[in-house]
């Protein structure tokens, strides 16, 4: 794995999702977008699908301090604790793994472990990974506490850009999720407008 | 076995069906339901079999019924290519028609009639030149090039000899190219079977150069096979006009005339039953020779006496004399023929000729429907003797006759094919080597058991619902082909179906007319006619 795309490490875990706290603050990898850790011998693909920046004391409440600053640069060289006192943290929903040569759209044998590091997935893997879309089952029935559709999208665009040709990808995933959405076509309508 | 390497393009793959109703293919999205059109060929890759079959119906489906009610925003060209094929899908309903027997193309291949159908998801693709090749065969000595399938270059070919053992129809309505395909059916009767063709020309369009409706000049078959064809003719006026000269001018006696002629002409001549009856009378009073003329000798005189003792009606009389008279205005009627046109007729067509006999300017019906029907019973018998001949002294048989008539409906419908010698040849068929290539635009005026027992049919358009009831009755898969048929072309394109092909192809007609297309169509090499082409070119 390269250590230039290290970008946190696992702080929450379980079989279907795992919590990332990032090395640094406000860089958590877009909604959507596919991150990799490690569950053992096993990589574990994740999708980004909600992240946020907050006190790292929970009674601890954040407050405004930029009413003199001229820019937003200038608050946290004043405040050079922020640094430390806040933090970004990113869900992501497991959407496959791989095992040896193997790629599987589906939950692994073991979550992620904790503290195992998390990076962004490149293209090769994205393209390894959405060769079978089997996992947009996986999206589709998560049940996730923001907008599933706009996570969907959201990833299939991303996804797209690893192709050479995203529009015919895009295709593809929309024939998929016609299918699994043939008896709610509004559903499948506010996915496909979102995509596009 | 040897695999070909010809791409076929995927069509999708079979959903459902029945061996009586025909199978369900849902398309394969990639594909665009405008491109598909009935009457095009697919092969089915089953399990262990190949199958073959027919395009006849395509329709538009939704997976879920809400889908159309609220229909997708196809205006977003994602969104159109997305739900193509998945929301919504096509459906193509396929005939199969034949079985190849095996799974792999190769060339022992021979098709079978399909006794089953393929299983679930079979894959359906748009048969490929191979396979239509396979089906209908190459071009070879006994199989004629009659046109090419939809949308393909194959060639489909008749089995001319099949074709020539049964009787056969040409049907369509008017101005559909009847007289094309039966004029290219000619050619290919006289180019790959050792056959006689005895041709009744209504319209004078088979012997010499006739007129395209594009306008151009076609060659007549005389032309084409100038050693082979003899052309005779009712009328010498029109051969003078026309700066063509007939190899025989026909003459018909009235003491050749026959009550069953007349008979057959009693809805043409608007006799009455009575005045029917009257004519036997006559007929056995004064001999079978005499009794046209010495009939209209009574007609002249004032005498009652053999009326009252043939006990015929005044009213009868009057009808019988309006109906006869009629007769006797055809010119070409005298009273007695000098030469024998029977015995020129069918010496030219024991030596294994054809002969066209055009009308000229008598094209009215029932001048047609006389002569026809006059001639033919005498050729016929003449016919069935020398075959009776030759059978008794083990000699070879005479060659095949093909006897072609237009307007058959007038010959062959129920009321009288049962006496017409067209009906007794469309029945008794082959046993004497004579079989009929019949012509009409209203098949449903047709007997059906005269239809029942033609081998190949070749139907152009028709839209009359008779007319084509009449023409698929007993044809598996009738409601299938109805749907082909109703939507062929005004111009060009006919549904072949029965004995010379393995299945019911949808063809346009080969070209005929244009300088090029002369090239294949005259007698082949090795010949007595080869060559006969080039001497022509200089003549012409």
């Amino acid at each position: 794995m390269d250590l230039e795309q290290k970008i946190g490490e696992v702080i929450e875990t379980s079989n279907s999702e795992f919590l990332t706290q990032c090395y640094k603050l406000d860089d958590a990898p877009s909604l959507g977008s596919m991150v990799k850790t490690r569950a053992k011998e096993y990589t574990i693909y994740g999708v980004v699908y909600y992240s946020a920046t907050h006190s790292i004391e929970p009674g601890r409440r954040i407050i405004a301090r930029g009413r003199s600053a001229e820019t937003e640069e200038e608050v946290y060289k004043a405040n050079p604790q922020l640094e430390r006192l806040l933090c970004t943290d990113f869900r992501a929903l497991v959407i496959g793994y791989a095992h040896e040569s193997a790629v599987r759209q589906h939950l692994p044998p073991f979550p992620a472990s904790i503290y195992a590091f998390v990076y962004n997935a490149n293209h090769e893997e994205v393209k390894r990974l959405t060769q079978s879309l089997n996992f947009l089952n996986l999206l589709l029935e998560g049940r996730l506490p923001v907008m599933t559709d706009d996570v969907i999208a959201a990833f299939l665009r991303c996804a797209s850009q690893a192709y050479e040709s995203p529009r015919d990808f895009l295709i593809k995933a929309g024939k998929e999720l016609a299918w699994l959405l043939s008896d709610d076509i509004r559903r499948l309508d506010s996915i496909l407008k979102r995509i596009n | 076995m040897k695999e070909k390497n010809d791409s076929s393009i995927r069509l999708g793959s079979v959903i459902s069906g029945s061996l009586t109703g025909g199978v369900q293919v849902k398309m394969d999205p990639s594909i665009s339901v405008e491109d598909i059109s009935v009457g095009r060929y697919v092969a089915i890759r089953g399990e262990k079999k190949r199958f073959f079959g027919m395009i006849t119906d395509v329709s538009l489906e939704a997976i879920n019924p809400r889908a159309l009610t609220m229909p997708p925003d196809i205006s977003d060209p994602f969104i159109a290519s997305v739900v193509s094929g998945t929301t919504t899908y096509v459906k193509v309903h396929v005939l199969p028609a034949l079985t190849l027997s095996s799974k792999v193309r190769g060339d022992d291949e021979v098709p079978q009639p399909a006794k089953t159908i393929p299983s679930h998801f079979s894959e359906v693709e748009l048969a490929s030149q191979y396979d239509v090749e396979m089906v209908f065969g190459r071009e070879d000595k006994s199989r004629f090039y009659i046109g090419n399938p939809l949308d393909m270059e194959t060639k489909v070919c008749i089995d001319i000899e099949e074709l020539v053992k049964r009787s056969n129809g040409v049907f369509g309505k008017s101005g559909t190219g009847k007289t094309f395909l039966t004029r290219l059916l000619l050619i290919g009767i006289m180019q790959k079977s050792h056959t006689s063709n005895l041709i009744f020309d209504m319209h004078n369009e088979y012997g010499w150069e006739g007129t395209s409706e594009k306008e151009f000049k076609v060659k007549g078959l005389k032309q084409i096979f100038p050693g082979k064809v003899a052309v005779f003719s009712l009328d010498e006026n029109y051969d003078r006009h026309r700066r063509v000269k007939s190899d025989c001018v026909v003459k018909i006696g009235r003491d050749e005339i026959e009550p069953e002629d007349i008979e057959l002409l009693k809805n043409l001549l608007n006799l009455t039953d009575a005045s029917v009856q009257a004519v036997y009378d006559l007929s056995r009073r004064f001999g079978e020779k005499n009794w046209l003329d010495e009939t209209y000798k009574l007609f002249d005189s004032d005498s009652d006496e053999i009326k009252k003792n043939l006990q015929i009606h005044e009213g009868t009389w009057r009808n019988l004399r309006r109906g006869l008279r009629t007769l006797q205005r055809l010119p070409f009627l005298v009273p007695h023929a000098s030469s024998d046109a029977v015995k020129t007729i069918l010496d030219y067509i024991i030596s294994g000729k054809s002969v066209v006999l055009q009308f000229g300017s008598y094209d009215d019906i029932m001048a047609y429907v006389l002569v026809a029907n006059l001639l033919t019973r005498r050729i016929y018998n003449l016919y069935r003797e020398k075959v009776d001949d030759a059978i008794a002294s083990d000699k070879q048989k005479p060659y095949q006759l093909v006897i072609t008539v237009e307007e058959a409906h007038r010959f062959l419908n129920s009321e009288i094919s049962a006496q017409t010698i067209f009906g007794r040849i469309a029945r008794e068929m082959r046993k004497y080597n004579v079989t009929m290539l019949v012509i009409d635009q209203r098949p449903s005026g047709i007997d059906e058991e005269i239809m029942s027992q033609l081998g190949t049919k070749i139907i152009c358009l028709l839209d009359n619902e008779k007319d084509v009831d009449a023409v698929l009755a007993g044809v598996p898969g009738k409601s299938d082909l109805k749907s082909v048929l109703s939507k062929l072309e005004s111009k060009q394109q006919a549904l072949i179906l029965g004995h010379a092909l393995p299945m019911p192809v949808v063809i346009r007609v080969r070209e005929y007319g244009s300088a090029g297309s002369y090239r294949d169509l005259g007698p082949l090499p090795g010949t007595d006619d080869a060559g006969a082409g080039d001497r022509l070119k200089d003549l012409w």
